[in-house]
């Protein structure tokens, strides 16, 4: 397992975050916490319960 | 002694969510996930060639063990690197699950505690002197460890009574025991789990498996900094106050859950201090300590700044003065935030989610991340340090000589197998080597074993 096994996919979104990032950064004062919170919204699956629900495993250690 | 082991295992969390309507069990996921791994390895247990460890462990959890490190902020990187293998590997297990029709998202929580209220830990590894006598040790630690929730719990909601609540710890509510050699069973706050992996005359180890996992690496950096400076303390054979407590697990349950940090501890000795007073008495210990022996690395003053700055936030309730560096009050911020914003209950499922969320560590995805993209979360090293980490060993323990090992014998298409101390080459006999000392960064007979494999045909 070494840098060679990274598979592609993350290295184009890095990338694409990266642009991201600098676009937050410039607007991130002006925009605030609303700007956050909507932010949040975007990146969280839509049905909260089932998500949350979902998530079970076998107790580990 | 000056330089001390250090390592960190972490087992994560995992779940499917399937765009298709089709489920998978977590232990299809995992196995999945460890497809590559299977591959390189021919196991689902492997040392790699940053000379860290990745397996699948009790209930499918996936798992990562840094290498042996001797330096917080190479630990960090190390534990960091961690992720960046998990993500690779949820990256290939989504592409496959897509070739054979699953269409659906892996999720990966650095956490302790699923919905059904099963936990899984974070287990930090401390080498010690085989010569400290172990009850004075654990009588010492165990006050510190069951208040250090204040300095490093990653923040939680639960419900009682139908009342939801933030506390600090995850992992507090599932610790039943003060010390012992169960680990699933029966938690206990120090595991006496002794396998030093080094020469067990001179050294042993110190198994501490009731910490949370942290996002954030200031939090990581002050659990494991203070934490060391405690051990220092507790070393150099200096009597400090007698914090032994009546019952350890009854405090750790009712410190986490009283958020205010005003709980009264009850001691042995018949005092009733507040887990904070508690943490003031160790911090002042120590920073003595420091000032009578001197700094011994150039992290000390830093984790003492965040020490007594995070006792400060919860002394005056003022959490801004450390919403950035510890995991419990970034959460509560983003939580409580979104709570107001959107006129939500604390037992709202949405806010669960944000707790979930908080802890997922996707990039893009993970909410700690978000938050530092937008400079609300500070870090301790940088991208570069931990690519660096994912792609060799600490350069200044034991592991740089596994790394090397195994490097050679993959690079020569041998067949070899490695662990903590042992470095074996397979294809011809008496090709075993015992590296003891894990302080050590060469092994001549390693280097022989090297030769041997690049010489034959």
């Amino acid at each position: 397992m070494t840098q060679e096994s990274f598979s592609a996919r993350r290295a184009s979104q890095n990338q694409s975050q990266e642009a991201e990032e600098i676009q937050v950064n410039t607007n991130a004062q002006s925009a605030g916490v609303d700007d956050l919170l909507d932010e949040i919204d975007s990146v969280l699956e839509s049905n909260a319960e089932e998500f949350v629900r979902g998530f079970v495993q076998k107790g580990g250690q | 002694m000056d330089r001390r082991i250090f390592g960190l295992e972490t087992e994560f969390g995992l779940t499917y969510v399937p765009s298709d309507g089709r489920r998978l069990t977590p232990e299809d996921a995992a196995r999945h996930l460890f497809k590559p791994v299977v591959n390189w390895g021919r196991s689902s247990n492997v040392f790699l060639e940053n000379g860290s460890r990745l397996y699948l462990d009790v209930g499918s959890h996936p798992e990562y063990a840094t290498a042996e490190c001797d330096q917080l902020s190479q630990l960090i990187a190390h534990d960091r690197a961690g992720e960046a293998f998990m993500l690779d590997l949820v990256d290939q297990a989504e592409d496959q699950l897509l070739d054979e029709g699953h269409e659906g998202r892996i999720y990966m929580f650095k956490n302790n505690v699923d919905s059904a209220g099963n936990s899984y830990g974070c287990h930090e590894n401390y080498l010690i002197p085989r010569k400290i006598e172990f009850k004075r040790l654990a009588d010492m630690l165990i006050p510190f460890l069951v208040t250090r929730q204040l300095l490093c719990g990653a923040g939680h909601l639960i419900t009682e009574d139908e009342q939801t609540n933030f506390v600090f710890s995850q992992r507090a509510d599932h610790m039943w025991e003060g010390v012992s050699s169960a680990t699933t069973r029966s938690r206990p706050i120090i595991n006496t789990r002794d396998e030093p992996h080094a020469d067990a005359e001179y050294h042993r180890r110190l198994h501490v498996i009731v910490g949370d996992s942290s996002m954030s690496e200031t939090t990581q950096l002050l659990k494991i900094g203070a934490t060391d400076l405690v051990l220092r303390l507790i070393e150099s054979g200096e009597i400090y106050h007698d914090l032994r407590l009546e019952n350890p697990i009854r405090s750790i349950r009712q410190i986490s859950h009283d958020f205010d940090g005003q709980t009264v501890v009850r001691l042995m000795g018949g005092d009733e201090p507040t887990a904070l007073q508690i943490q003031w008495i160790l911090f002042e210990s120590v920073k003595e300590f420091v000032a009578r022996h001197g700094a011994h690395h150039d992290q000390v003053d830093t984790v003492l700044e965040l020490w007594e700055r995070t006792l400060r936030a919860i002394e005056t309730q003022d959490y801004s003065l450390i919403d950035k560096d510890i995991d419990w009050a970034i959460k509560h911020k983003l939580l409580m935030g979104y709570a107001q914003k959107n006129s939500l209950e604390l037992s709202s499922p949405r806010l669960a989610q944000l707790n979930l969320t908080y802890h997922d560590i996707d990039p893009a995805r993970g909410l700690f991340h978000l938050l530092k993209r937008r400079g609300l979360a500070s870090s301790v090293v940088s991208d570069i340090e931990i690519r660096d980490a994912v792609n060799n060993p600490p350069a200044t323990t034991r592991a740089a000589i596994r790394s090397k090992f195994i490097r050679a014998a993959r690079a020569n298409g041998r067949r070899y197998s490695a662990d903590w101390v042992h470095m074996k080459y397979e294809d011809e006999p008496g090709g075993i080597v015992l590296c003891k000392d894990p302080f050590a960064i060469n092994d001549p007979e390693v280097d022989k074993l090297i030769e041997m494999m690049s010489q034959r045909a």
